[in-house]
């Protein structure tokens, strides 16, 4: 595993690498094309940056338009080391933050990187117009965010993915108008082709028309976001899958930190069966609400007559010092835990409530309303509850997925020529990625990494003999493809995509969510392995292979059931807890993770070996040179 | 001219011009508000001044040119607005989104052009193209002709309906064409809504006691 | 409780369409309107037909893949929702809900209730942007913007982009679209120096694309989900017109 660090000291390795890169001649340019998957911040970005620079660019999104990507829910904000308050923040500091954060599970120089480029999206953002909120005098405000202790994140009110979105979306139309790039919207990308070992272009499904589409190329981005998705109750969005870097996967390219996926603490909980989506609430709220459950199991009461030495502030009372602010991971998991133990409220005892009773008194609704008003009010529109009255009910949702395809440090994958960009890539995040922190990595990777490296890797096929759409191993994939989808169509059994997507959902946030532990997660790989042969027996797909969102469904769940084996495989593997992976078996008696740096200090890479044989595991060991490795508490 | 954003303005500012025509032919009418031997020498006066004088020619070719360009664009708009459209809602009540009068622009414009073509052609047509009696200043006597009028009830309520119509079409059109015109700083907003409701209220008001006054006062 | 449903059908572009009947019996309070749909859809699968397509991603409000006709308003009849955020417990049990796709000769149906908006795209690819490459940008804090400024300009960079605005429109207008991001961009120093251009080039197409006239009748800002407000036209208007026609 050869993650290809430039050298040098920390600080000097980007420098050094931008300075040897190597670069494609603006004459020779146009003669090259690149297909960029996904039109979210990392692929608008990229593209969009590629396209500028004279490369043709071909873009791909299943949505119906390019702004639509998942990056555009993104609330909180974007970290960048600005240092504009003064407060003593440096490029390092945030660097240690992040590789903090993520529990010393991602690479150095990539993180340093990270934080070294963040500067720079402030000003590009600014330069296309993304209205930052400012402060009074005209300048660039940015307040703290997940307990840092400086203030490094930018915002544009609630919606600050919305804007950044925007943002390289009216660069990606720029690029598009100047015919650089041409936009293939309702598109889903079937398959990958690799000819002699290096990524040549892709197998994408036209979602109007049905049609089977072939694209050649010198190089692919797959820019296709998380898969959180897999646990059907998520705060993602409906279409997001895992399927571009699971072919991917298959045709070679190895997948790492696979079950490394954060719970959000304060999302809107389920309220009934037929629920597709949990909504995520910003979590600037547990600044002034008080998390608890009753004290006594099965308590039916309504929230507002238990009394007050009834109720369990279990947060407060665990982590004295951090209170209701302690980190994502760790409220996700009390919560989880007290659920499970029978404490749990509302319709399907799955919530916890997130009272403001205390701070009303206190501060005046006002004051309240003032601070989370826009909260409130969608609150309300949502489960029809006033939360000035009563207590909010939140609980735990799937959030982001710290894994996905293995890169090296110029972000392409073990199979050359295939890059992967945002969060379908692994790499920044450990595993825990620190709040603001998607954003940038997102937008990153897009405007600041990919447009040096994957030049490097153009100029060296620049003699590379041109492949047409003609070859041999498109035939194969396309009909590899088509003979997929008419299995869908033709098994013509009971069950619907939704229901194996919501069982598959239910089992793996169980057994492989907030908690793991062996026993679970080999019952869980048994139980998807019945689930996928149940899959493949029952399936109803109903229409034809045109417009049909069930066969769309389809496609990504019978990925999405070959993940989650590899969800739970790595998960069983790793036997330490560290981040969002919390195995039981490894923690304090106070019920604290225990992180083992003596044998786990590594990315687990997985590489296909073919349907029913098990994953190859691959370790990249970590080095760390630059910080120590401590203890992440909160106590 | 294909565009219409550009049509829009040529509506805007044909209206406007309109608009201006309006308070002075209402102006003018208030002299039939004066006693009736006063208002007689005075309205007759001031009919035969108008028909004379050159400059009045040339506002009235504009006016008529006016009139027919915003029904062209009126029509040219509603067209493509038409085919903009598409296929038709099976079920539609995207009318409680907006105010009745601001959607039925057309409607309320082909009702002052037909109340137009009648009042055209019972006063204007009359005057210009027939023999008239002459009063004693030697003038055509358009004011016995309008109080002849204003006499049958049903001509005072077709009168007043074509009022109605064109007071609604005022109240959406006033401060629509501000808008096309560009007017978009919310005091500025402000300040043409408040002028556009009174203007449209003192004008509607004006032409509706005319002949509501005439008719009692005759009786 | 019961719902009974009348939901428009359309097989492709080309296909005539037609309003067909469903029943519900067991829709519930808190469901989201498109849960209800995906309920629908569960019956259609377990009874072996095709399911009704609709266009939907984020359901939390931000995306603006979805947005239907429901009983005659877009989106629905609460004011500033997007159709994934309205719930059940603004209808009744008994109540028949027409569901049409947005209708727009620009908006053409693909099946069912999917629309085809790239005419937006088109739009903002005529000139909804500023002109700033990657690597180009000065230091943010170089161009310094009063507050309010900023704020007014996240004021129309808010729009989704759902098409509410075009299909509630008498005359399927695409000003409000247009209009927010020529106004975005026309309120920040960066975007001035473009804008002469860019508002006739969006204009131009908007021209091209097909979409009827403004009125000024407001009924878009009613049903935006962001809440854009009208006067953004104006001002697309005025820069329209200060750029060349006056």
């Amino acid at each position: 595993m050869d993650a290809k660090i430039p050298a040098g000291p920390l600080s000097e390795k980007w420098s050094n690498y931008k300075s040897h890169a190597r670069l494609v001649n603006p004459a020779n340019r146009k003669k090259m094309s690149v297909i960029v998957v996904g039109t979210g911040l990392a692929g608008a970005s990229a593209a969009a940056s590629l396209a500028e620079q004279g490369y043709k660019i071909k873009s791909f999104c299943f949505q119906d338009a390019a702004r639509r990507a998942h990056s555009v829910a993104a609330q909180g904000g974007v970290n960048a080391c600005k240092n504009y308050k003064n407060d003593g923040d440096s490029i390092y500091r945030m660097f240690y933050d992040t590789i903090k954060g993520g529990d010393f599970r991602s690479r150095e120089a990539n993180v340093y990187r990270l934080a070294e480029c963040s500067a720079s999206l402030i000003d590009q953002s600014v330069a296309q117009g993304v209205p930052f909120a400012r402060e009074y005098g005209g300048y660039l405000n940015n307040r703290s965010f997940g307990g840092v202790q400086v203030s490094r994140t930018f915002y544009a009110r609630g919606q600050t993915g919305q804007q950044l979105l925007l943002g390289a979306y009216q660069a990606l139309m720029r690029q598009v108008n100047t015919g650089r790039v041409s936009l293939h919207t309702r598109h889903e990308m079937l398959d990958l082709i690799v000819i002699d070992g290096k990524a040549k272009g892709i197998l994408a499904r036209n979602l109007e028309t049905g049609e089977i589409e072939r694209h050649a190329a010198d190089a692919v981005i797959l820019a296709t976001g998380g898969y959180g998705k897999i646990y059907y109750l998520s705060t993602l969005a409906m279409g997001c899958n895992a399927s571009a870097i699971w072919r991917a996967h298959k045709k070679g390219a190895y997948m790492a930190g696979v079950s490394w996926i954060q719970i959000h603490p304060t999302c809107l909980p389920q309220s009934g069966e037929h629920q597709s989506k949990l909504t995520l609430m910003s979590e600037s709220l547990r600044n002034d609400g008080r998390i608890w459950v009753p004290l006594k199991a099965d308590d039916n009461r309504n929230p507002n007559d238990i009394p007050e030495n009834e109720r369990d502030y279990y947060l407060e009372r665990r982590y004295p010092a951090f209170g209701n602010l302690a980190p994502r991971d760790i409220s996700s998991r009390a919560a989880k835990e007290r659920i499970d133990t029978g404490h749990g409220v509302g319709v399907m005892k799955n919530a916890v409530c997130l009272d403001f009773s205390k701070a009303i008194k206190e501060q005046g609704e006002k004051v309240i309303e003032e601070k989370y008003g826009n909260l409130f009010s969608m609150y309300e529109k949502i489960t029809g509850i006033n939360a000035y009255k009563q207590p909010m009910l939140i609980s735990p949702a799937a959030h982001f997925t710290m894994g996905g395809l293995w890169v090296d440090y110029t972000l392409m994958t073990n199979i050359p020529g295939l890059f992967a960009l945002g969060e379908a890539n692994f790499s920044d995040h450990g595993a825990n990625r620190l709040g603001a922190n998607s954003l940038l990595q997102a937008c990153v990777d897009g405007y600041f990494i990919a447009p040096y490296t994957i030049p490097d890797y153009l100029a060296g096929e620049l003699k590379a003999e041109k492949i047409t759409t003609d070859h041999p191993a498109f035939d194969e994939a396309e009909k590899k493809a088509k003979q997929q989808l008419n299995n869908f169509l033709s098994v013509k059994g009971k069950l619907s995509a939704d229901y194996f997507h919501k069982t598959l959902g239910k089992l793996l946030y169980d057994k492989c969510g907030l908690a793991r532990n062996k026993k679970g997660l080999e019952e869980a790989i048994e139980e998807i392995r019945n689930l996928q042969q149940q899959f493949y027996r029952e399936l109803n797909i109903t229409g034809d292979d045109k417009v049909n969102t069930e066969l769309e469904k389809a496609g990504r769940l019978a990925d999405y059931l070959e993940l989650a084996e590899l969800m739970c495989e790595d998960a069983l593997s790793r036997e330490e807890s560290c981040g969002a992976h919390f195995r039981e078996e490894f923690q304090t008696p106070e019920g604290e993770a225990i992180r083992n740096d003596k044998d786990f200090c590594y990315v687990s890479a997985w590489e296909w070996n073919g349907a029913d044989q098990p994953h190859i595991l691959h370790k990249e060991p970590l080095l760390f040179e630059s910080v120590e490795l401590t203890v992440r508490s909160y106590k | 001219m294909k565009s219409t954003q550009i049509q829009k303005i040529l509506m805007a500012l044909t209206g406007f011009f309109l608009c201006i025509f309006l308070v002075i032919h209402l102006l003018g009418n208030l002299q039939l508000l004066l006693p009736a031997e006063k208002a007689k020498t005075s309205f007759n006066w001031y009919s035969h001044f108008l028909s004379g004088n050159i400059l009045i020619k040339i506002i009235e070719i504009l006016l008529f040119v006016s009139v027919a360009a915003h029904i062209v664009y009126a029509l040219i708009l509603t067209l493509n607005a038409k085919k903009a459209n598409g296929q038709k809602y099976v079920y539609d009540r995207r009318g409680t989104a907006s105010k009745w009068y601001s959607r039925n622009m057309g409607m309320l414009g082909s009702l002052i052009l037909l109340f137009l073509i009648i009042h055209l052609k019972d006063f204007w047509y009359q005057y210009k193209f027939t023999d008239l009696p002459i009063d004693e200043q030697g003038y055509k006597d358009l004011y016995s002709i309008v109080i002849e009028a204003y006499r049958q009830w049903w001509y005072v309520l077709i009168y007043l309906a074509g009022i109605v119509a064109l007071g609604f079409h005022l109240l959406h059109g006033f401060f629509s064409a501000a808008r096309t015109l560009g007017v978009y700083n919310p005091k500025y907003v402000k300040g043409f809504r408040i002028f556009g409701w009174l203007y449209t209220g003192i004008i509607t008001a004006g032409f509706m006691i005319i002949p509501v006054y005439i008719h009692l006062t005759i009786i | 409780m019961k719902i009974f449903l009348k939901i428009w059908r359309q097989e492709t572009r080309e296909a005539k369409g037609e309003m067909k009947n469903y029943v519900l019996d067991d829709v519930t309070e808190d469901m989201s309107f498109l849960s209800m749909l995906d309920l629908l859809n569960e019956k259609l699968i377990a009874a072996g037909e095709r399911v009704v397509e609709f266009d939907h991603d984020c359901r939390e409000g931000i995306c603006g893949q979805c947005g239907v006709m429901i009983n005659g308003q877009a989106h629905g009849p609460l004011p500033h929702v997007t159709t994934c955020q309205l719930h059940m417990r603004s209808f009744n049990n008994g109540d028949t809900i027409y569901v049409e796709p947005f209708r727009a000769k620009s908006f053409p149906v693909i099946r069912d209730l999917k629309i085809d908006r790239s005419s937006f795209d088109r739009m903002i690819q005529a000139g909804g942007y500023i002109s700033a490459s990657t690597g180009q940008a000065p230091e943010a804090n170089s161009i310094p913007i009063s507050h309010k400024t900023a704020e007014a300009a996240f004021d129309s960079a808010a729009c989704i982009g759902c098409g509410a605005c075009v299909a509630t429109c008498k005359n399927s207008s695409a000003a409000l679209f247009v209009s927010a991001k020529i106004t975005h961009l026309v309120l920040l120093p960066q975007g001035k120096i473009e804008a002469d251009e860019r508002v006739r080039k969006m204009i131009a197409q908007m021209n091209e694309e097909g979409f009827g006239h403004c009125s000024n009748t407001e009924a878009c800002e009613v049903e935006c989900p962001q809440q854009i407000s009208v006067l953004n036209i104006a001002r697309m208007n005025w820069e329209f017109n200060k750029g060349g026609f006056l």
